[in-house]
């Protein structure tokens, strides 16, 4: 089964930055969503209440 | 929207307590009066997403609770073997990879507003008690799973708390005390910590960001 290019039921692969440093492809794409709901809590704006307009 | 105003004795204050209920119902009323336990407005800083990942972490948690709570009832033949029990298995295990998204997204949101500030410190250590508890919680529950996973994960565990002088009284490969202490002991602790962290932000309102103290120094208005 395979979800946007990542295989579901295989062992991951694995990115291996630098001799023993190495991130699976499913954790860099999860730490990545983290990292871009960080950076969109600080530039979306907030959407005014009733009370507010 | 405004901060409450806390000058005045909460309501129902003004007495002299007899007995130690009418002692603790005095000095949890002065504590947190009503209006800053339930309030109904918050300061126009706290409109922006930032905020919002402290209540997505706790509406995480709670559905890992009964999503959790169902798992306990329905029991591992339940959930290795039926279309629901597969669902509700992955409904805990996603609730807890969202529980720490969400809970990382609001650790960096606080620590980069130096949220320890004005009187902060223990709503901030209780906030760093919360999250190693729950990376105990989770790595209880992942040599819990049973299948070769879990299995993988607690034997090599194992070694790392043979290593680590621990292995004797937290046994990793003795699967009753894991099943124990992540559906009972546990979750007991990080709810009591979460608890006591809410506590203390109601105490003592959410944090202003560091423009907003700039503002306030120069004379200037907090912007949202």
């Amino acid at each position: 089964m395979e979800l946007w290019g990542v295989s579901l039921d295989q062992p991951a692969t694995y990115w291996q930055i630098w001799e023993w440093v190495s991130v699976s492809i499913p954790n860099l794409l999860w730490i990545l969503a983290m990292v871009g709901l960080f950076v969109g809590a600080l530039l979306i704006p907030f959407p005014k209440g009733k009370d507010e307009s | 929207m405004s901060a409450p105003t806390t000058d005045r004795p909460a309501a129902g204050t003004e007495f002299e307590p007899t007995t130690w209920t009418g002692s603790i119902r005095k000095r949890w009323l002065n504590t947190l009066p009503p209006e800053k336990m339930l309030p109904e407005n918050q300061p126009s800083y706290v409109a922006s997403w930032i905020y919002v990942f402290g209540m997505l972490t706790i509406v995480a948690l709670l559905i890992v609770l009964v999503s959790g709570s169902i798992l306990t009832v329905g029991g591992v033949q339940w959930f290795h073997t039926s279309s629901l029990g597969h669902f509700v298995n992955s409904l805990h295990y996603w609730s807890v990879q969202l529980f720490f998204m969400f809970m990382l997204v609001h650790l960096a949101g606080k620590f980069w507003m130096a949220a320890w500030r004005g009187g902060r410190a223990l709503t901030w250590m209780t906030g760093v008690a919360a999250f190693l508890s729950s990376v105990g919680v989770a790595f209880t529950g992942y040599t819990i799973t049973t299948n070769f996973n879990s299995q993988w994960i607690a034997f090599e565990a194992k070694d790392v708390m043979n290593a680590a002088g621990v292995g004797a009284v937290f046994n990793v490969a003795d699967f009753g005390q894991m099943v124990l202490l992540h559906v009972m002991l546990l979750p007991v602790v990080l709810g009591v910590i979460v608890v006591a962290h809410v506590l203390l932000v109601r105490k003592h309102g959410v944090v202003p960001p560091l423009q907003a103290i700039d503002n306030e120094i120069t004379g200037g208005v907090a912007s949202s």
